[in-house]
């Protein structure tokens, strides 16, 4: 027998004992919540694959309550059989895709070089507009955020009708870079000030001009900031339902109004609902786990100071 | 817009501008001038039948506006400039919030003051304070106000589970990437597809899933299982049925409808709000606990006393944010019940796009958006200077 000179005391064990409980309890908690995250995800993934008395049964694991089938896929022409032959759906699909890719990727473009030039001068230049200092200018800016959706759009449904703007999709691309662009201004802003001037300092001595300095000096360096802001833009305008659903019928409708319109009515086919919800969402999922760095930064961007 | 002495960015520069430079700066910006009045004034004649020249919009004055500002910004540099170069970072972002914003509000002021109904033919016409008699009267709008403080209330109950969380993910734990990764995810989907993947289908109430979980709580558990799962078993299928879970219903009574739309709109915003916390979280030194720890204080005295004061500041910014996206709140109730039942869950968003959906009423509406802009600048004005009274260090 081996006599054991230090031993954990009993206080110790306690210890070790509460630390185990409390492992347990984060971890429980932790999955908990990701399980309320990803269930209706996953809900929505093998509900597009069921067939309706699957739906009626309530399977839910695939291969061990039902066989999957391609029933959802099939009446959006994206499964394997219809993706050869003519399909009126899956035009109609893809247009509104396509829609959204145009509307919401130009509009992040144009909000993050509007807004990250806007940036950039407020942190570097003291203007004066009338009355208005540097502060006021940045609060003009970002006042734009608590500006409700609902107040401009009647407004910019009248002025587009005259203007021949509705239903296009450079209507929808002006309006989303509007709404989009004070956060673009606020992720900038944070980047800008967090460069030192000294960098700009030695490009203007060595002969380069202001704009020069700004395009290869500075923008490489806030490159990762822009990301942020562009992917966040692009996840707001890609999601945007409500002035798409004033401002487009036919031709510039997005992807949001189209699954919207189908929810409508009586009778739903949940398979195909499941697959066209399914397919509107893909994107930004792929985004979220591929960029999910990107975007946590954009968002904690105005948090810590 | 000119610029002060004492930038950041202090550039001593020699600009030698000849006369000539600046008379062509000035004239572009004149002269373009001149054209947007000339073909606005053009418009107006043809739109009023003085003039007959056929056109069918108002594009002409669009593209003359777009010349105007685009003369604007080139005239910058030719008549000032290194300084012009400058001004032009933050000039075309100010026209173009100036003219997206500011223009189409002067005109919804307009239009919020007159009767215009689109689909009739008679157009737009004063009706003077009319509207705004008809907003006092009408119970549903001062309803929908009522819905946005329950909506704007629930965000501290958002924001204690989102601090939840971000501390248990700044706790060191395993997967932490997966953990995030799975957290944000609600974020990135649309509104749209969440209103039919859980309102629509997993709240159905005969074959949805959450619906049919209830029930199972709310059945009496099967006699042959042992002992130990069967009488917990009955107790839950007790305080099941007391809830009424025995068949479920999530948007037949006012209180369950809001309480649901509630919940979905938590779901897809808690990990906005716990991204923040947690960037918080991360940025407070280590070096606080571990004195603290030295002075044997408990894990609830350190949060008590160390992290939630210095999360304070960042709280109150994600709170804000929170509150401003949540008085936009729409379009899960517009795709769910539109409203229903009886005005119960609507938002003053959503009740304003059903005004223009289903009466094509855009005076009255505007008139309805204007004042709810001005009640959220007013108590947003307030929120912000009490919470930097808050911010202010106690100590």
């Amino acid at each position: 027998m081996s006599n054991q000179i230090f031993r954990d005391s009993e206080s110790d064990r306690q210890f070790s004992a509460s630390w185990f409980t409390g492992r347990v309890f984060i971890y429980s908690i932790l999955l908990l919540w990701a399980f309320i995250c990803l269930f209706p995800i996953y809900w929505t993934i093998t509900t597009s694959f069921k067939m309706a008395p699957d739906v009626m049964k309530g399977n839910i694991t695939p291969w061990v309550d039902f066989t999957p089938k391609w029933l959802g896929w099939r009446s959006l022409g994206l499964s394997p059989e219809t993706i050869g032959i003519e399909s009126t759906v899956r035009e109609e699909f893809l247009k509104r895709f396509w829609n959204s890719t145009i509307v919401s990727v130009c509009s992040s473009i144009l909000a993050v070089g509007l807004g990250s030039c806007a940036a950039y001068g407020l942190s570097r230049f003291n203007y004066r507009f009338g009355f208005m200092r540097n502060s006021d200018i940045s609060f003009f800016f970002l006042s734009q955020l608590i500006l409700p959706p609902v107040v401009l759009a009647l407004p910019f449904l009248v002025l587009y009708k005259s203007l021949n703007l509705l239903d296009t999709r450079i209507g929808l691309i002006l309006l989303y870079t509007l709404t989009v662009l004070p956060i673009v201004i606020w992720i900038m802003r944070d980047q800008f000030s967090s460069i030192p001037t000294e960098l700009e300092e030695a490009a203007l001595v060595d002969g380069l001009s202001i704009w020069g300095a700004f395009t290869t000096i500075i923008m490489p360096i806030a490159l990762p900031g822009m990301v942020a802001a562009f992917i966040l833009s692009l996840v707001l305008t890609w999601n945007e339902y409500f002035f798409a659903a004033l401002l487009t019928s036919s031709h510039a409708k997005t992807l949001p109004v189209m699954v919207a319109s189908q929810t409508g009515s009586q009778g739903i086919s949940w398979w195909s609902m499941a697959a066209l919800s399914f397919a509107a969402i893909l994107p930004l999922i792929v985004i979220a786990i591929i960029l999910e760095r990107y975007i946590i930064k954009g968002m904690a961007a105005g948090a810590v100071k | 817009m000119s610029i002060e002495e004492g930038d950041k960015l202090h550039v001593v520069t020699a600009d030698d501008i000849s006369d000539n430079k600046k008379r062509l700066g000035k004239f572009l910006v004149w002269g373009s001038a001149l054209i947007l009045a000339l073909i606005l004034f053009i418009q107006t004649l043809d739109t009023n039948a003085y003039l007959s020249l056929g056109l069918e919009t108002w594009r002409p004055s669009l593209y003359a506006y777009g010349l105007w500002a685009f003369c604007l910004c080139a005239s910058q540099v030719l008549t000032r400039g290194e300084h012009g170069k400058r001004v032009l970072f933050v000039l075309p972002a100010a026209l173009f919030v100036i003219s997206m914003v500011v223009f189409p509000l002067l005109f919804g002021l307009v239009i919020a003051f007159s009767d215009w109904n689109l689909s009739s033919p008679d157009g737009r016409t004063f009706n003077g304070l009319d509207n705004v008699r008809q907003m006092w009267g009408d119970p549903f709008y001062w309803n929908a106000l009522k819905n946005m403080v329950w909506y704007t209330l629930v965000i501290i109950i958002e924001y204690v589970i989102a601090f939840g969380l971000a501390i248990l993910l700044n706790s060191h734990i395993r997967a932490r990437k997966f953990f995030r990764v799975a957290f944000l995810l609600p974020l990135m989907l649309s509104p749209v597809a969440v209103s039919w993947m859980i309102g629509k289908s997993m709240l159905e109430i005969r074959f949805g899933p959450i619906s049919r979980f209830l029930r199972w709580l709310a059945s009496e558990p099967s006699a042959d299982l042992p002992a130990i799962l069967f009488y917990p078993g009955m107790y839950i299928s007790e305080i099941a049925q007391w809830f009424g879970w025995a068949s479920p219903s999530f948007f037949g009574s006012a209180g369950i409808a809001r309480a649901m739309i509630m919940a979905m709109d938590a779901w897809t915003f808690i990990p906005f709000m716990m991204i923040m916390i947690l960037a918080g979280l991360q940025a407070i030194p280590r070096e606080l606990y571990e004195a603290s720890e030295v002075d044997g204080a408990s894990r609830w005295r350190q949060f008590l006393e160390i992290t939630f004061p210095l999360m304070l500041p960042v709280s109150i910014t994600a709170v804000l944010i929170r509150i401003i996206f949540k008085l936009k709140l729409a379009d899960i109730i517009i795709n769910i019940t539109s409203g229903g039942p009886g005005g119960a869950t609507d938002s003053v968003t959503s009740f304003i796009f059903r005004e223009y959906r289903d009466r094509s009423n855009v005076g009255y509406g505007t008139l309805l958006a204007i004042v709810y802009l001005v009640i959220i600048v007013i108590a947003m004005t307030i929120l912000i200077k009490l919470a930097d009274k808050w911010m202010k260090p106690r100590y």
